[in-house]
């Protein structure tokens, strides 16, 4: 039984570059046909305070077009939420520190959520 | 980005970009509708890209006119990024647990073989389709009404595989892995479980095909587990291992991930997984879809026109679809398609009085063969689950 099959650890850094990209890499191709445009991982977040912090740790499992996705549905609390949830429930290695820069990043660029 | 023209990457990162510049005035408008490029994954059309990486990308609502949604347009989604290309030939199903008593593993070839062969048409649907239109907002892949789809699905029953292991008599729960896997050791696998008894359902199957092809990449291939009338997070795909047991599965995707609030909803109990305040999503919600007219759509004053869709349920069949025109003050029954099985969605059409100009306001509502009728009001719940609201397209005649 292989419930809980893991990839082997890698560096961190190496990883994520690596895993962009990796996602496609063995997918089968598009047999034939008229050429097409193809699923591309491009978001621009806002420039800002912890926009680095923030693309680096959040793309090792994801690409970052969930953040301006989620926008009208968050605010300061619920990016402290999904933050905390990302660190215990998903593993990820983000410092306390860390989590405050992201946090602050988010929740001013990214909090659209009214009433 | 290998297989990317240079004009496509272009193309892309302006739809992006696009998205972006428009959040600078207006949150709210990045995310939804306009903030979502059209991208096809390989071997897809394109479809409306949710989100990259995990890939889930949405059937765009055109697509879902045919009565078979096609294998290139179904959409695609997933919780995990590591998604390897399963080779067909060397795959192997485990089958075991510690309530098997004879645990085994096959190869498709001999799953292929050594059980009868059975098909049956069947709604997929991703638990949170519509979430993008919940009020309020609430976090999650932003879905319009394109995260479902209806195929024929091709395979073998469950239960008979479950019944060549030896189904002990303590067993509770059947627990279901598929090949794809997270990037981080401390996220948790998507694992998951059904009660013994929908596992041994005869509609439950292990699917190999889809729409009459061996299932595509990005819908499960080589085998993934359809489970009709129950949401798609049930449907694991590109199956690798399943386990009978005595307990009741405790991870991640189970015991906090795709919970509702317990008795909120009229659908089936999932007990083993239950707790006062929480419960898994299990059946689909009575719903349907207006595929035409499109939303905002300009008739021309007596053009001859209709009101089309589909309506699906759980598994009792509809049996009435009733539109309105008139804000909802009286309903007239459409005419009924081609019924595909209980499980599959059912069209439905009525003709469109197209005789008066001005704007025109289109209500639908179905109603399943067990009574349940779609609500005006949303049930609102954190996870952005079973909105199955009346809904309504404005058009304009002119």
């Amino acid at each position: 039984m292989r419930l809980r099959a893991r990839r082997p650890g890698l560096a961190l850094a190496a990883l994520a570059a690596v895993l962009a990209a990796a996602t496609f890499n063995n997918a089968p191709q598009a047999a034939g046909g008229a050429p097409r445009a193809t699923a591309a991982e491009v978001t621009a977040l806002r420039d800002g305070e912890g926009r680095d912090l923030t693309v680096g740790r959040c793309i090792i499992c994801h690409s970052v077009e969930y953040i301006p996705a989620n926008a009208p549905a968050m605010d300061r609390a619920a990016w402290q939420k999904t933050i905390q949830k990302m660190k215990d429930r998903f593993g990820a290695p983000i410092t306390d520190q860390e989590a405050k820069q992201i946090l602050d990043y988010l929740a001013a660029n990214y909090s659209g959520k009214s009433g | 980005m290998p297989g990317l023209t240079r004009r496509e990457a272009l193309l892309a990162a302006a739809g992006f970009i696009a998205a972006g510049a428009r959040g600078e005035e207006n949150v709210a408008a990045v995310s939804f509708g306009g903030g979502a490029a059209l991208a096809a994954l390989p071997g897809k059309d394109p479809l409306i890209q949710r989100a990259f990486r995990p890939p889930n990308f949405e059937t765009p609502l055109a697509e879902l006119v045919p009565l078979y949604t096609r294998n290139a347009v179904f959409f695609v989604r997933y919780h995990l990024p590591v998604i390897p290309q399963v080779d067909a030939a060397s795959w192997r199903l485990e089958v075991g647990g510690p309530s098997a008593q004879r645990p085994f593993a096959l190869s498709l070839r001999e799953l292929k073989g050594s059980f009868p062969r059975v098909s049956l048409a069947a709604v997929n649907q991703c638990s949170g389709n519509r979430r993008g239109l919940f009020s309020p907002r609430v976090p999650g892949v932003q879905w319009a009404n394109g995260a479902m789809g209806n195929a024929l699905w091709a395979g073998v029953r469950l239960r008979d595989v479950l019944h060549k292991a030896g189904v002990a008599a303590d067993a509770l729960e059947v627990v279901f892995n598929g090949a794809d896997t997270a990037v981080l050791p401390g996220t948790p696998d998507f694992v998951k479980s059904l009660p013994i008894d929908r596992a041994l359902d005869e509609n439950t199957l292990i699917a190999f095909e889809m729409n009459g092809e061996s299932l595509p990449h990005w819908n499960g291939a080589p085998a993934r587990l359809i489970v009709p009338g129950w949401t798609g997070t049930y449907w694991v795909k590109h199956l690798t291992d399943i386990r009978i047991q005595p307990a009741a599965f405790d991870g991640f995707w189970m015991k906090s991930a795709y919970r509702i609030p317990t008795g909120a909803f009229s659908t089936a109990r999932f007990v083993s997984q239950e707790t006062p305040e929480t419960t898994p999503i299990t059946e689909m919600l009575v719903n349907s879809l207006i595929t035409s007219p499109a939303p905002a759509a300009r008739l021309r004053r007596g053009e001859a026109a209709h009101v089309a869709g589909k309506a699906w349920d759980s598994g009792s069949g509809i049996s009435v679809v009733e539109v309105s025109i008139d804000g909802r003050q009286s309903w007239r029954e459409a005419t009924l398609g081609r019924d595909l099985g209980r499980f599959a969605w059912r069209e439905f059409q009525l003709p469109l009085d197209t005789s008066k100009a001005g704007p025109l306001e289109i209500a639908v509502r179905a109603r399943s063969r067990n009574g349940a009728t779609q609500p005006e009001a949303l049930t609102f719940n954190a996870a952005g689950y079973h909105d199955n609201r009346v809904q309504a397209v404005r058009v304009e005649v002119s």
